[in-house]
């Protein structure tokens, strides 16, 4: 079985948008996926109704970030969600399935028919990528649009009281959110960068999900230990909590900046290692 | 079933397509490392511009400037007419405190507010989680980062900032404003008419948050037991400035030498650092990240309560001042003088002081684990060493704290006592 003769021919972009769409069509149709999107939309109802059922306001300052501010403003409910699911929920989910993205496939033993069609293997782990990185922004969303659901139908909504004790009107904070959503989704580029390449190492999807989560777990250990305060700033969750730095006046850009630096550093490095590894490995599965 | 091998020669790389392959089965192993170095390269490349830049941002360091006298230098400080500035700063300490002994003492002068709140703050009307006192005591271990942006004596603004949260303090005229987002606290007060400094310059002589105020306290002891010499040039936030070198003359100091950059054009002190006897890393460096010395909008210093937050009314500053630092303690001595000043404090009831009457038991345990005996003319005692403090304690209940070796504080609690 040969595959150097189709592929000589060049395929269209379109083509690619083609396959992009299926590949889509085939994560998001997934079961799994979809339970993964509900866990990551309960946890913001969860965390709203706990702070409505706690009448007495005072909660001591304790608790994840943001959540002094919930019980005034609902828009902080998401503030608060996101606080919450970016640590573990959120990477989770994107090492679940950027870890399946191609181990899934050759656990399956459908890997072998996607490259029977002319796509070639970059285009292939390119599509898987984009896939992957579409579902940190839908999950980010996820969170985001049931954190403010639920915040508007428990809390009043109004204008916005920053972290710095400046109040800003509604649309601001709106906005902000909108931005911080997205500052969120593109944090999740590196342990998606790093799924995928732990994805093409094996033929095992749980092996690959298992692997990727494992790492997730060992890095934010290693970012929460002060003696290795020398390499934290490599860490890929390091500057993940910078989205904070948006609800400051004046904002500060160092932080996000550096976050942005690591996750394009991870989705070079892994994303190329992915690449080395795939383009010339042999498909037994 | 037969392994589907990679596609030869492959055409979506096209630059490697003249490479040469083996024809056998399996994918080129030449081809293959090329491959793999792409990601090794991508990640060496980085590595190497974080080295770069490492090294670079400290040889840049030394910018040439037109030779200066010590005296000149401290003139240009003295007579700044800098009144605006707004920037960020960071606050780093390592005073070698015993670890159980930070908690104790914030959690004493904090009434039970640790950085994660105020449960159990039951100490009277000043449990507010944003009582500046409190936060401030923060900035005495660990790396800070703060905002601060100021207008002349009386309009300023300082924020620390945490990861999620922040605390601000504003000072605009007799008012203070103090917010603190992590429990959506206001702690509000409003100066005493009668007071000459308003409740900031308090809070300064505390903890210095900005190098131009640990500037102002280290120059309060330049005299003949001080040498003071320019040593060099530095860059700092951009900057371009002189370093100041002063060195106590006087051997018991447990100061080695504070090092303070300032600005060649304007005369501000940008960055402060003060490196104890024992070596080691600065016991406390303050300097600016990011300095502009434009007038800051007028809008800054302006406060307005959050919808929904918590305000608490403090007392006069003079009162509040009172209650919060000493304690059980009356009577604040100074013996000896400038670098190896001893402070002496006598407890009112003649029992160890400690920060919640009747628990002097548990205070005497601790202390006990912290620090060691000493005996001497005056008795017995038990001194705390820390990296530049050190406190001696007697068993008759007077405190001798100084930036003084042991021996002198053993010293002056025997001229104390004789």
């Amino acid at each position: 079985m040969s595959l150097a003769e189709p592929l000589v021919r060049t395929p269209s972009p379109l083509w690619t948008l083609g396959l992009l769409r299926s590949e889509l069509g085939t994560v998001f149709r997934r079961w799994r996926t979809l339970v993964l999107l509900g866990v990551l939309a309960a946890v913001p109802v969860l965390v709203g109704i706990a702070v409505r059922l706690q009448t007495h306001g005072d909660h001591g300052g304790g608790g994840p970030a943001f959540i002094a501010e919930v019980t005034n403003n609902g828009l902080f409910l998401v503030f608060t969600a996101l606080a919450v699911t970016l640590p573990f929920f959120l990477p989770m989910a994107i090492g679940v399935i950027a870890g399946d993205a191609i181990a899934g496939e050759a656990g399956a033993g459908t890997l072998r028919y996607l490259l029977v069609a002319p796509a070639g293997r970059t285009r292939l782990l390119l599509v898987k990528y984009a896939a992957v990185m579409a579902f940190c922004l839908v999950a980010t969303l996820v969170v985001a649009a049931s954190a403010l659901l639920v915040g508007a139908v428990l809390f009043p909504l109004g204008d916005v009281t920053l972290i710095s004790g400046v109040t800003v009107s509604f649309s601001d904070g709106l906005l902000r959110a909108a931005v911080i959503a997205g500052v969120v989704a593109v944090s999740l580029i590196g342990i998606a960068a790093l799924g995928l390449f732990i994805s093409t190492l094996t033929d095992s999807g749980i092996a690959a999900m298992a692997s990727t989560v494992g790492v997730l777990i060992s890095v934010q250990i290693m970012d929460g230990v002060p003696q290795l305060h020398a390499i934290q700033p490599y860490l890929f969750s390091h500057y993940w909590l910078s989205f904070a730095d948006l609800l400051r006046t004046p904002v500060m850009w160092d932080g996000l900046a550096k976050n942005l630096e690591v996750q394009a550093l991870y989705a070079a490095v892994f994303g190329s290692a992915a690449w080395a590894r795939f383009t010339t490995r042999d498909i037994t599965a | 079933m037969a392994p589907i091998q990679p596609p030869q020669p492959e055409r979506d790389f096209g630059g490697y397509a003249g490479f040469e392959g083996d024809g056998g089965d399996g994918f080129p192993r030449s081809r293959k490392l090329v491959r793999y170095g792409v990601p090794v390269a991508i990640a060496g490349v980085a590595a190497a511009t974080i080295g770069l830049g490492t090294a670079l941002a400290s040889t840049g360091g030394s910018p040439s400037l037109p030779n200066i006298t010590a005296e000149q230098l401290l003139d240009k400080i003295a007579t700044s007419k800098v009144q605006t500035v707004s920037g960020s700063v960071q606050v780093t300490t390592d005073l070698g405190l015993p670890q159980g002994l930070v908690g104790g003492a914030m959690g004493g002068a904090t009434g039970g507010a640790g950085p994660f709140g105020q449960h159990g703050g039951g100490k009277g009307g000043d449990g507010s989680a944003a009582d500046p006192q409190a936060k401030l005591t923060e900035l005495l271990s660990g790396t800070h980062t703060l905002r601060v942006a100021a207008d002349g004596p009386d309009r300023q603004r300082v924020s620390i900032v945490d990861s999620t949260s922040e605390y601000t303090v504003v000072h605009n005229g007799d008012q203070m404003w103090a917010y603190d987002s992590a429990s959506n606290a206001v702690y509000h007060q409003t100066a005493d008419k009668n007071a000459k400094h308003g409740p900031r310059s308090h809070r300064a002589e505390q903890v210095p948050a900005t190098p131009q105020e640990a500037v102002r306290q280290a120059l309060k002891n330049v005299g003949p037991s001080t040498s003071v010499s320019v040593d060099g040039t530095a860059e700092v936030a951009g900057q371009q400035a002189y370093q100041l070198l002063i060195k106590p003359k006087q051997a018991d100091s447990t100061v080695d030498s504070i090092r303070v950059a300032v600005d060649a054009a304007n005369g501000v002190p940008l960055k402060f650092t003060l490196t104890p006897k024992g070596g080691g890393a600065a016991a406390v460096d303050i300097g600016y990240t990011k300095v502009d010395f434009g007038k800051p909008a007028a809008s800054t210093f302006d406060f307005s309560v959050p919808k929904g937050a918590k305000v608490t009314e403090g007392k006069g500053s003079g009162e509040n001042q009172g209650t919060q630092d000493h304690g059980g303690l009356s009577g604040l001595n100074v013996i000896g003088k400038d670098w190896s000043s001893v402070a002496e404090l006598k407890s009112a009831n003649g029992q160890l002081p400690s920060a919640k009457g009747g628990q002097s038991q548990s205070v005497e345990g601790l202390l006990g684990s912290f620090g060691h005996q000493v005996k001497g003319g005056f008795g017995t005692g038990t001194v705390i060493n820390t990296r530049l403090v050190n406190v001696l304690i007697t068993d008759k209940g007077a405190v001798f704290a100084g930036a003084v070796n042991q021996d002198s504080l053993v010293r002056a609690a025997d001229s104390a006592a004789g």
